[in-house]
């Protein structure tokens, strides 16, 4: 059958479909959401408004995704069947970018065991989420825009993980950036939504800053290594081959191209925006703000590998901040009670143990946790969502409770998730996150260890909290309401369980060589990245197995905990709050983190701002010397002279007559 | 007392005087008009003059354009002298004076 697909189509132009596909859809919806916006339709509130174009936006939106998953996977196929350990692909360049003397970009694409990966995540839960989007945007108008927004956003992804270097990397880099601003902002008729947009956009540039510091330095590094310009400097192969001149920069380097990864993967100091962004619709929460973008980071630091192993200075603060954030987030998902923020929270968490292990070396770790971290946590926005769906946007989890007869499909997958976020045996999170602690143990980290094992209980605590309250216990809804709850569609659904089988036994890639498996995408990835050679070598089997023994103890003690306080013993949270004030109240308020960004930074540069730059600079300076200063002059003058300018005929010729004497008697003399 | 060449310029150049001042000073359109009318003939006799003395026929051929173009003149002037009376009931210049800056 593969032999019928290639006798039409080249590889190179399956790697080039797997990105035109989603733009085909966000050019064909874009193209729609233009024609439709003049048409406006008739404004009716009841929701039952007729959306020209949906179904057919809705169809186009949803099966270029799924075609473009089918051929990340036909890739897939293909190229592991060329040949054993190598399968990597270069499209070779589309068009040359630029082409100056010393700078050539071109646009090509590249596959192998990483971005393939990616690739396969990325279409993959980004096509079931498309298709769950039917059935959640079913009341909205602007579907047609959201479909739109959405493929946008998928081909931005597919080039950030595609791109064959650095510079279209960024391209994509700051494309999902545009797409996460613009669905976030999706319902931009509410102030504060719009806000929110603008909040994650402006705390992506401070980050981006740092990303666009680390090209330059990069730049610079190779040319004076004296690479050849026409290979391009931002390539990766070429930046491999050269990465021995890194060396003496590669520390800088590293922490810049960090700061970019903190705005985009929502790290410590640049984690605020994260909780902001909920205010998109959930589907979009769950494929941007969880599954997918802000993964970018992670990314970036496994794909430059070859930098960061160079530099043990970088890696260490990566790995520091990876888990403080992991265990700073954790404890404020403890305290919030919107159902979607507590998710956000989990995901700014978890994504610092994602860039703990890549700090620890582990990026094999590190691209496992992302994969089951997908697939999990986007089952939990998803869940999350059917639930919001279910109750018509409620999202205060205190005001469900007692959910699962009525939402038996949500809330089962949603338990599979939860387990595989607490990392219970034998879900996929338990696998992906004991890889990470295990490499921090025996590499030595025991603090790093500890904050990981500490968040990981925190972890099952908090989520657990979220589901005995949500779906368990007595129900916190008027009894007639909680009888009209009613399961989502089944488009909503299906994505839903096929999530619950991914999020239940995808731990599968990378089972531990103790309990009998083999670490698969660890091989897999080994001709991409190094793979990890445990220095000590005296952390033995016998402690492995006792560490997984106590992490599934431990987060079952904080999963049962949660779930029984927050079903059977509601009132000790609040005695607990109540005699715990001051931590409570630090906590419920973020550390007041918002708040001191907003005092240290905010207002001191609206502070200047406003006195310096505007006042000083612009209103007084540019505007008030430069621009009404010079008509003012003009019109001074103008005025003196237009005096003369009496209308009296007779006057300009006597002034005519004593200008033609005092040249006749110059002329004379 | 023979009348030579200095005598008429002499005259030319009282006329073309009185008729100078006359346009600078006075504030009656019509008086302006005749002021500039006197000017033309004072060059006018000037012309004349020089074609005697040189024996030459081209200053009376200027003299003849001018006549024509001073006639033309009259009629447009005085033309314009009566609309501007029939608008603003006045053809005193000191009343005229729209182009004040």
């Amino acid at each position: 059958m593969l032999e019928f697909v290639y006798h039409y189509i080249s590889v190179q132009t399956l790697v080039w479909l797997i990105v035109a596909l989603p733009l085909a859809g966000a050019v064909f919806n874009g193209s729609l959401a233009l024609i439709t916006a003049h048409h406006g339709g008739g404004k009716d509130h009841h929701g039952h408004h007729h959306t020209p174009f949906r179904t057919l936006a809705s169809t186009v939106g949803v099966l270029l995704p799924f075609a473009a998953f089918a051929a990340a996977l036909l890739c897939f196929v293909t190229l592991t069947g060329f040949e054993e350990g190598a399968p990597s692909l270069i499209t070779g360049p589309l068009s040359q970018w630029t082409a100056f003397p010393g700078l050539t970009i071109d646009i090509g694409l590249k596959v192998d065991q990483l971005s393939l990966v990616m690739a396969l995540v990325v279409t993959g839960v980004g096509s079931l989420i498309h298709l769950y989007s039917i059935g959640y945007m079913s009341h909205d108008d602007g579907v047609v825009r959201y479909f739109a927004e959405l493929n946008l956003f998928l081909f931005f992804m597919l080039i950030l993980v595609l791109a064959d270097n650095l510079v279209l990397m960024f391209v994509g880099w700051e494309g999902v950036g545009l797409c996460s601003y613009l669905l976030i902002g999706f319902w931009f008729e509410d102030p504060a939504k719009a806000k929110a947009g603008t909040k994650a956009f402006v705390v992506n540039r401070i980050g981006d800053a740092g990303f666009l510091l680390g090209l330059f330095l990069i730049y610079g590094v190779m040319a004076a290594a004296g690479a050849d310009p026409a290979t391009g400097y931002f390539n990766f192969e070429t930046m491999s081959r050269y990465a021995p001149f890194f060396q003496p920069l590669a520390t800088v380097i590293g922490l810049l191209l960090f700061v970019g990864a903190c705005g985009k993967s929502a790290q410590i100091p640049l984690y605020v925006w994260l909780p902001d962004a909920m205010a998109g619709p959930t589907p979009v929460s769950a494929l941007i703000h969880a599954a997918t973008m802000v993964t970018a980071g992670v990314y970036m630091v496994v794909r430059l590998n070859f930098i960061y192993v160079l530099s043990p200075t970088a890696l260490e603060v990566i790995a520091y901040v990876g888990a403080a954030t992991a265990l700073f987030a954790a404890t404020m998902g403890l305290a919030a009670t919107d159902i979607k923020k507590i998710l956000a929270y989990s995901t700014v968490s978890q994504l610092g143990y994602m860039f703990l292990a890549c700090g620890l070396g582990a990026f094999s770790a590190a691209i496992f946790h992302l994969v089951t971290h997908a697939f999990f946590k986007a089952l939990l926005f998803m869940g999350a969502g059917s639930v919001i769906h279910a109750l018509h946007g409620e999202q205060d989890i205190f005001k469900m409770g007692g959910l699962k007869p009525r939402l038996p499909v949500t809330c089962w997958t949603f338990l599979i998730a939860s387990l595989a976020l607490a990392g219970i045996v034998p879900t996929a999170g338990f696998f992906s996150k004991d890889a990470i602690l295990w490499h921090a143990y025996s590499s030595g980290h025991v603090g790093l260890w500890l904050v990981g094992f500490v968040s990981a209980g925190l972890t099952a605590f908090y989520i657990f909290r979220l589901v005995g309250a949500v779906f368990f216990g007595s129900t916190n809804l008027p009894v007639d309401q909680w009888k009209r709850v009613v399961e989502s569609p089944v488009s909503m659904l299906i994505p839903l369980i096929l999530l619950g089988f991914l999020s239940a036994f995808g731990g599968l890639l990378g089972v531990p060589e103790i309990l009998g498996g083999s670490d698969r995408l660890g091989e897999w990835l080994s001709g991409v990245v190094p793979l990890v050679g445990h220095a000590g070598g005296g952390a033995s089997h016998a402690a492995e197995i006792i560490l997984m023994v106590v992490a599934t103890i431990w987060a079952a003690n904080w999963s049962i905990l949660g779930w029984v306080i927050y079903t059977q013993r509601r009132d000790w949270p609040e005695r607990m709050a109540a005699r715990f004030r001051w931590v409570y109240r630090l906590i419920v308020n973020r550390y007041f983190v918002d708040e001191i960004y907003d005092r240290l930074i905010v207002r001191p540069l609206i502070g200047v701002s406003r006195v310096f730059f505007w006042k000083t600079i612009d209103a007084t300076a540019i505007d008030a010397i430069m621009v009404h200063g010079t008509a003012n002059t003009v019109g001074v003058w103008a005025r003196a002279v237009s005096l003369a300018q009496t209308g009296v005929v007779q006057q300009y010729l006597l002034y005519f007559l004593l200008g033609a004497v005092i040249v006749v008697v110059a002329v004379a003399l | 007392m023979t009348i030579t060449l200095q005598h008429y310029l002499v005259l030319s150049l009282v006329l073309f005087t009185i008729g100078t001042i006359g346009v600078v000073v006075r504030r009656n359109a019509l008086i302006i008009f005749m002021s500039i009318e006197l000017m033309l003939n004072a060059v006018n006799i000037t012309f004349l003059a020089f074609s005697r003395w040189l024996g030459l026929a081209d200053g009376q051929m200027i003299v003849f354009f001018v006549l024509a173009v001073a006639a033309a003149e009259a009629a447009v002037g005085l033309g314009i002298v009566i609309a501007v009376f029939r608008n603003k009931a006045t053809v005193y210049v000191d009343d005229l004076r729209l182009l004040k800056g």
